[in-house]
């Protein structure tokens, strides 16, 4: 009995290679781009793991604050186990240069071999470093020996090698080692300033990355979603058009849950197939992206990702738990409607005789209802998660209201069509809907994406530039590498430029958190150009006479302290916030005082970083004069221009990987509408057929057919706009506070939108051509079969 | 001569090779004659009825319709056919499940761009006055083959085919869908080709035709 009635039920299929494509490769799509991105993900964290765990510092207790190797000295002096830690990334390289003392670090995989005494001497002498194979690492760098215990992406160098490297005297923190006493004298009577912190989980990268890997999920569970669309669709229609078989199945004596068990195991065999092809298509796309999500986290926070993959078993298990859910989600409601149906229930596809007003009204409540919870999550929800339910919420509420919209619009046409035809194409358009909603969701859901992430691109490229060009107002930055130099280069710049500005910082503490502490002198160059947000009147004036600070956007909406309040700096060190200043791409809190009252908060910090205002035809000349002057770092001189550039740089590529996954979604989408259009073609031959025999021509259904597309897609495409600016609003105002402090404004974008709109419209040209080109070239005989019932 | 089709054959592609479907049929219908096709099932009535309709072109053989030979028109030539001069009632109604009672009623005539006339009057004798709001998936299969003759009746053309247009009525609304359909004919001067089974149907037109295994035989069946 089963094996008749499996042979029956699967015979569908054969009849029907489309339908199993389109089943198979929706399921694929959506397990694969799923998958793909969580192979980014997992090959991420294990690569920050590997970087954490380097030295034991994801475990050990550290010492913090303001220390120099001489600290060092003091505390191995008075008996405690410490070891140095320098880590830092040089300005214009990816790999991360970490500054070890060979003698005090703790012995793991990731400490070098130096027991040969000549690498020993070429590590101290700083003529050796140590890396992963596959790091890059710039030929100014000593000579590199490569081990595979090394995280990516990171060097590891001899502590005063790092120090002359990355171009400072200080080190980052000293980490505590296990042997430590009890009975050792206080820090804070050795080194008062300096703190002990234990370890945290997850390690630093892991926390500044979390909202990027969030981000990833974010758009990996979207075209999953996008994915299942296609799917759901396809497992109905199946279903749909198999239930006379069904019927007679039932009439013939399978009993429903025997009918059930096999449908259900037909799924299972799909989650197979789909799924392992789901699999290798994640695989592949991870494989494809990692080169390019590797630059962004390094480019974005300095984290090494290796460019391989290494994926655990549970990786591909969840690839098809994945796919399983994906079809247990699309096919449940079908097998559990099959598991009820009566033997003698109507064998008429329900999909066309559906009473649509009643679902319609369901989605449509549905629909309003997720876009008031969005609303609601908006105004009142609070942290990252909010504003990815708020997310959630917006897309399924707009996906859920379009094919409503779309059935008024639709009516409202064939209403007001004035002749016979384009009042059948109206109608029959909004017949149509039921077969094509799915597509059309996915489509929308897609095109919003598209419309929401780029607007959030657009708006952070224009306000990113807006705001490189403000920060970045001089023409040259130059670095001395002590005080000395710095007298000789004020001297020798001196009637060369002008204008030397020169900026001093320091690290501190701002509200109870790590943060930055500038001065700047009162110059034009910051009166006409920084870019503030918010300030008191006369601000300038005001900071000018060593009034109050201005505070950075991120430190103002971490601590609520916006202008006219008071913001603590410190040691005491109370000032009123004068104004708000965008800082996009700084993780930390910032305050800036004038050059004056920063020297008489922090008196020690020298003036070796300048700023320098000259005409820029000049530049490069002046320029070569420093280099040839002064014996200055790498990254000692930088031209505005250079610093701008390798800035955007890092900004393109960090949306790199987001514009990928665009692209995916929305060709997900395409292919969704594809299969729905050219199934709905073979289906609908009895509604089209009497049209043609009335008298129209083949060629003038054709062109009907290919006009519904258009029409459909193009509306989708009006309701996908204001969902997708809903959606960069949400990104923009809501996720990107909550993920990296700073708020963005939105600027529309109507060119880019149009521009969307059109490559919907060519997309669903695109998708219709085939079912169009059939039906216009269908043989007579083919047509007139519908109404040959006898011959 | 309305409708003049001479020696016309047809035979379709199937697994077992060519199977002949027409030989070599020939006769006319003149404007305002009525004619009933009757045939076991499997004759070619329906491929007849579907080829005299330009939905099909014969292999062999010609057939005018007003002076036009069908099977020299291109696929434009004959959708104008079907639009303006033809009017098909199908066995199986072929509404469009779309529009509602009214614009059904209407299609046909305002594809050929025509006046489609008094929908409301045309909709009183057809029992369908209550109906007209509704779709076809909302009406009984004899209330859908009325609004199936309507639609051909409101559009006027110049020769009505139908294909067993009563075979969902009762017998009495069959009798005055009948009626109604010759009565038209008689009023605009076309011409009526019916396929049926009823001998009782057949007997109700002017004239006869049997086929028999893809061949015209003149009255009723031996």
């Amino acid at each position: 009995m089963n094996r008749a009635a499996l042979g029956a039920l699967l015979a569908h299929w054969r009849r029907h290679p489309l339908q199993l494509l389109t089943l198979v490769v929706g399921l694929a799509l959506a397990t694969g781009l799923w998958t793909g991105v969580q192979a980014i993900n997992a090959q991420a964290r294990l690569d920050y793991a590997e970087a954490a765990a380097t030295l034991g510092q994801d475990d050990l207790p550290r010492i913090e604050g303001d220390l120099t190797l001489a600290d060092f000295a003091t505390l191995r002096r008075a008996g405690w186990p410490v070891t140095p830690v320098l880590d830092g990334t040089p300005l214009g390289m990816r790999a991360r240069v970490l500054g070890i003392d060979p003698f005090t670090a703790p012995q793991n995989g990731a400490t070098p071999d130096l027991t040969d005494t000549a690498d020993l001497t070429a590590f101290l002498d700083g003529r050796l470093v140590f890396a992963a194979e596959g790091t890059a690492v710039p030929e100014t760098l000593p000579e590199v020996r490569r081990l595979p215990d090394i995280a990516p992406g990171l060097v590891v160098a001899d502590i005063l090698a790092a120090q002359a490297i990355l171009g400072t005297e200080q080190i980052d923190r000293m980490l505590i080692l296990p042997e430590a006493r009890d009975d050792l004298p206080p820090l804070a009577d050795l080194l008062p300033g300096a703190r002990r912190v234990e370890p945290e989980a997850g390690g630093e990268i892991g926390r500044l990355t979390d909202s990027f890997h969030l981000n990833l999920t974010a758009f990996g569970l979207l075209a999953f979603a996008v994915g299942l669309f296609i799917v759901h669709a396809a497992i109905g229609l199946a279903f749909e058009q198999r239930r006379p078989l069904f019927r007679t199945l039932r009439a013939l004596g399978l009993p429903a849950s025997r009918l059930t068990l096999l449908l259900a195991a037909e799924l299972v065999a799909f989650t197979l197939i789909g799924g392992a092809l789901g699999i290798v298509l994640g695989y592949g796309m991870a494989a494809l992206l990692l080169p390019n999500v590797a630059a962004t986290l390094s480019g974005l926070y300095g984290a090494s990702v290796a460019g391989g993959l290494t994926l655990a078993p549970t990786w591909w298990l969840s690839g098809f738990a994945m796919a399983g859910i994906g079809l247990a989600v699309a096919g449940g409601q079908s097998l559990w409607q099959l598991a009820r149906l009566p033997v003698l229930a109507p064998a008429m596809p329900r999909a066309w005789a559906r009473a649509r007003l009643g679902t319609l009204y369901r989605q449509g409540v549905g629909g309003l209802v997720l876009l008031a919870a969005a609303v609601l999550v908006a105004v009142f929800g609070t942290g990252l998660v909010a504003g990815f339910v708020c997310l959630g919420a917006l897309l399924l509420g707009a996906a859920l209201l379009l094919p409503p919209i779309l059935s008024a619009v639709l009516a409202l046409g064939a209403r007001r069509a004035k002749g016979a035809l384009t009042q059948w194409l109206w109608a029959d358009t909004q017949q149509q809907l039921p077969g094509l909603s799915l597509a059309l969701m996915a489509l929308l859901l897609a095109l919003a994406a598209n419309v929401g992430v780029g607007t959030m691109v657009g708006s952070f490229r224009a306000t990113f530039t807006g705001w490189l060009d403000q920060r970045l107002a001089a023409e040259l930055y130059v670095r001395a590498t002590d005080e000395a130099q710095a007298t000789e280069l004020r001297a020798f710049l001196d009637g060369r430029v002008d204008a030397i500005l020169p900026i001093v910082g320091t690290e501190t503490s701002l509200e109870g958190a790590p943060g930055d502490l500038y001065g700047q002198p009162d110059h034009s160059t910051f009166r006409e150009n920084w870019p503030l947000l918010d300030s008191v009147p006369e601000v300038w004036d005001r900071l000018a006479t060593g009034e109050g600070a201005l505070i950075n956007e991120q430190l103002a909406r971490r601590t609520g302290n916006w202008s006219g309040a008071e913001v603590d700096l410190g040691a005491g060190e109370r000032r009123e916030v004068l104004g708000v200043y965008s800082d996009y791409g700084n993780p930390r809190g910032q305050a800036i005082l004038t050059l004056d009252a920063f020297h008489a908060a922090v008196p020690d910090v020298p003036e070796t970083r300048f700023a320098l205002r000259v005409a820029p035809a000049e530049v490069p000349a002046l320029a070569e004069a420093i280099s040839a002057r002064f014996d200055l770092p790498a990254e000692g001189l930088v031209d505005q221009a250079s610093l701008k550039g390798f800035s955007l740089d890092i900004f393109e590529q960090t949306f790199a990987v987001t514009a990928a996954l665009n692209v995916l979604t929305l060709l997900v989408a395409g292919f969704a509408l594809w299969a729905s259009l050219t199934t709905l073609g073979t289906m609908r031959l009895p509604q089209v057929a009497p049209v043609w025999a009335l008298g129209l021509t083949r060629r003038g259904l054709a062109l009907a057919d290919l006009a519904r597309a258009l029409i459909l897609a193009a509306f989708t495409a009006v309701l996908a706009i204001p969902t997708g600016v809903a959606l960069a609003w949400v990104l923009l105002a809501v996720v990107n506070v909550q993920a990296f402090g700073w708020r963005l404004p939105l600027l529309a974008d109507p060119g880019g939108w149009a521009v969307l709109s059109l490559w919907a419209v060519v997309a669903a040209a695109l998708a219709a051509a085939l079912p169009v080109w059939r039906l216009w070239r269908m043989p007579p005989a083919q047509l007139v079969q519908v109404f040959a019932h006898e011959r | 001569m309305l409708l003049r089709t001479r020696n016309v054959d047809k035979s379709y592609e199937t697994a077992g090779g060519r199977q002949p479907v027409l030989s070599d049929v020939s006769f006319d219908l003149a404007a305002g004659e009525t004619l009933a096709l009757t045939g076991e099932s499997g004759s070619g009535k329906s491929t007849l009825l579907h080829l005299l309709a330009g939905l099909d072109t014969p292999d062999r053989g010609t057939i005018e319709v007003e002076g036009t030979d069908i099977a020299a028109q291109d696929d434009a030539g004959r959708a104008r056919l079907r639009r303006g001069t033809v009017g098909l009632i199908f066995q199986q109604f072929n509404l469009i499940p779309s529009l509602d009672v009214r614009n059904n009623l209407t299609f046909h005539a305002r594809l050929a761009g025509r006046d489609p006339g008094d929908v409301d009057a045309l909709a009183g004798r057809l029992g369908l006055s209550d109906h007209l709001r509704r779709y076809p998936e909302q009406l009984s299969g004899g209330q859908q083959q009325r609004v199936a003759i309507g639609r051909t009746l409101l559009a006027s053309p110049r020769l009505v085919l139908a294909d067993e247009p009563t075979g969902n009525l009762d017998e009495a609304t069959g009798d005055a869908m009948i009626a109604l359909m010759r009565e038209m004919v008689r009023e605009t001067g076309a011409a009526l080709l019916m396929v049926t089974h009823s001998a009782r149907l057949a007997a109700q037109l002017d004239r006869r035709l049997h086929l028999r295994a893809g061949r015209l035989a003149e009255g009723a069946p031996a």
